[in-house]
């Protein structure tokens, strides 16, 4: 990256340890985490999205929603998380696969699947394999990500839906003494008071997603603990910058890492609480 | 919305005429000197310059693709990428599930690696090896307790903190490692097992694994290869 950095074995000391952080193969340690900064910040409002349909979706008057509701809340909060995040990437990316296989390919008479193999025509693989590697990357971040979502979605559904019920039900009858209907009231009072009762539910989830970033690398990402341990590993000669076994060093960042964002994210909740209990009869944001 | 919709689903069935003779190379890029991640963040090694010069014999386009080892097999047959070039030793178990392409590098010994100075019962104590690999396999049949790791850079710490008292892995790998650790590790025994490394190709994809073995016996009939090997492996390596 720098001139000086030409040779590494001549280098010694500081300068040494400052051309071994700043190599292109520590370029890529730095922007994994902004992949899972940007992972998480894009999770978040999509697992908020389906939550808040599952939600409504149990709550509905129509009985086939409220079913799939339930079905999809129950089924994501019984069976183990890392099932979904292998199943749903491989499963969407098959079922596109397979969908422009049978559009772009309609002349191909061989069966998709052939003993072990998934074989779709050059034309229907997503990305192409020619694509260029970061739209490889793109896709397989989207695919990590709606595996997020759809996980998280049940999680945040669950406590929406506490939340929903959890508003005291005078507030309820107050609008309907009003004369208003039962969308306003549940947009004008039902939404507007559930949050402070959501948040604690929320701030849990919030911090678990936070801390189920790593499992992005069984998605094929490279994220930072991957990066942390190949940089950390041993290096023998055949490497530029040799070293013993520093996995340690890369772990300890994460820690830091990670301890600073959960720090973060709770003072920022601590803030949102506070703001979202001023006039309510609850005693959040009163203890502190 | 109509519009959004639709021009989205022609752009997800869209044809695009650039797909001609691209292959992706699966590797897992954590076991050197076949294959490793170097400083430029490259895929680096005796497999990158053996498959870079199959590709360039072949025609074919060629790009890398880092896979962990774990899941190497189940990603090449769900069509992630088209070929397994990851130092893996041709078997018969694999052999059923993948097809192999004749073998680019030949039988080479596999080393137990220790602490110096420790008596390692290689039949009774605890051997570390990587998930999946022959070595694994062999060691689960010896009678020792078989401890296994996702990458080979972990069986080799778990022999550093005294999980393991050996670690059991293909020479090449711990070569470098026994000779640059200044005395901590020794090489305690040796094992011949497996045959040679071959490409892993789908076993659909017939006329891939025909270009990769005509590629590899033209690299063979020139010398080329065994140059890579002499290369990578230092001259008292095993060649064809």
């Amino acid at each position: 990256m720098f001139s000086y950095c030409a040779d590494p074995k001549t280098l010694e000391g500081l300068i040494w340890l400052f051309c071994y952080i700043t190599t292109v193969k520590h370029m890529s340690f730095y922007v994994s985490f902004l992949v899972v900064m940007g992972l998480i910040t894009l999770a978040a409002p999509l697992a908020m999205a389906f939550g808040f349909a599952g939600a409504i979706a149990c709550r509905s008057s129509i009985r086939l929603f409220r079913y799939l509701g339930k079905t999809y809340l129950a089924m994501i909060r019984g069976i183990p998380d890392i099932v979904f995040f292998l199943f749903i990437p491989i499963a969407l990316d098959q079922a596109f696969e397979y969908l422009r296989h049978k559009v772009l390919c309609p002349e191909v008479t061989e069966a998709v699947r052939q003993g072990n193999d998934f074989v779709v025509c050059t034309a229907a693989k997503l990305p192409l394999s020619s694509a260029s590697e970061w739209v490889h990357d793109f896709y397989g971040f989207s695919l990590a990500l709606l595996a997020f979502g759809f996980v998280f979605g049940a999680f945040t559904g669950n406590v929406l839906l506490g939340a929903m019920s959890a508003v005291p039900k005078a507030q309820l009858e107050t609008g309907e003494a009003f004369g208003f209907s039962p969308r306003q009231i549940f947009r004008r009072i039902l939404l507007k008071q559930m949050w402070v009762y959501a948040l604690p539910g929320l701030s849990n989830l919030w911090m678990i997603l936070i801390k189920a970033t790593p499992l992005l690398f069984l998605l094929g990402i490279e994220d930072i603990v991957y990066w942390a341990k190949e940089l950390g590993g041993i290096k023998t000669g055949v490497y530029e910058y040799p070293h013993p076994d520093w996995r340690a060093w890369y772990f300890g960042v994460l820690l830091i890492f990670y301890l600073l964002l959960t720090y973060l994210s709770q003072l920022v909740f601590d803030k949102l609480t506070f703001r979202l209990s001023l006039g309510q009869a609850t005693m959040a944001g009163k203890s502190n | 919305m109509k519009k959004i919709i639709l021009s989205a689903l022609a752009a997800f069935f869209m044809v695009s005429s650039a797909y001609a003779d691209t292959v992706r190379m699966g590797t897992e890029g954590a076991y050197p000197p076949y294959n490793f991640i170097n400083d430029n963040g490259e895929v680096d090694g005796f497999e990158k310059d053996v498959g870079d010069m199959l590709c360039i014999r072949a025609n074919l386009d060629c790009v890398w693709v880092i896979n962990e080892w774990d899941s190497i097999i189940p990603n090449l047959v769900s069509g992630n990428y088209d070929t397994i070039i990851a130092g893996m030793s041709i078997t018969a178990e694999r052999d059923e599930v993948i097809d192999f392409t004749q073998d680019y590098f030949p039988p080479s010994p596999s080393v137990y690696m220790g602490m110096s100075g420790s008596d390692v019962d290689l039949e009774g104590g605890v051997i570390a090896a990587q998930t999946a690999t022959i070595q694994a396999g062999y060691v689960a049949e010896s009678g020792a307790t078989l401890v296994e790791f996702a990458t080979a850079e972990e069986t080799i710490s778990a022999v550093q903190n005294g999980e393991a008292d050996a670690v059991l892995a293909d020479g090449d790998y711990l070569a470098s490692i026994i000779a640059e650790s200044g005395g901590e590790f020794a090489n305690v025994g040796e094992v011949s097992i497996g045959g040679g490394v071959g490409m892993g190709i789908r076993e659909s994809d017939g006329d891939l694994k025909a270009t990769m073995d005509k590629a590899i016996s033209s690299m063979k009939e020139d010398g080329s290869l065994n140059a890579l090997i002499k290369k990578w492996f230092g001259n008292d390596a095993n060649t064809f």
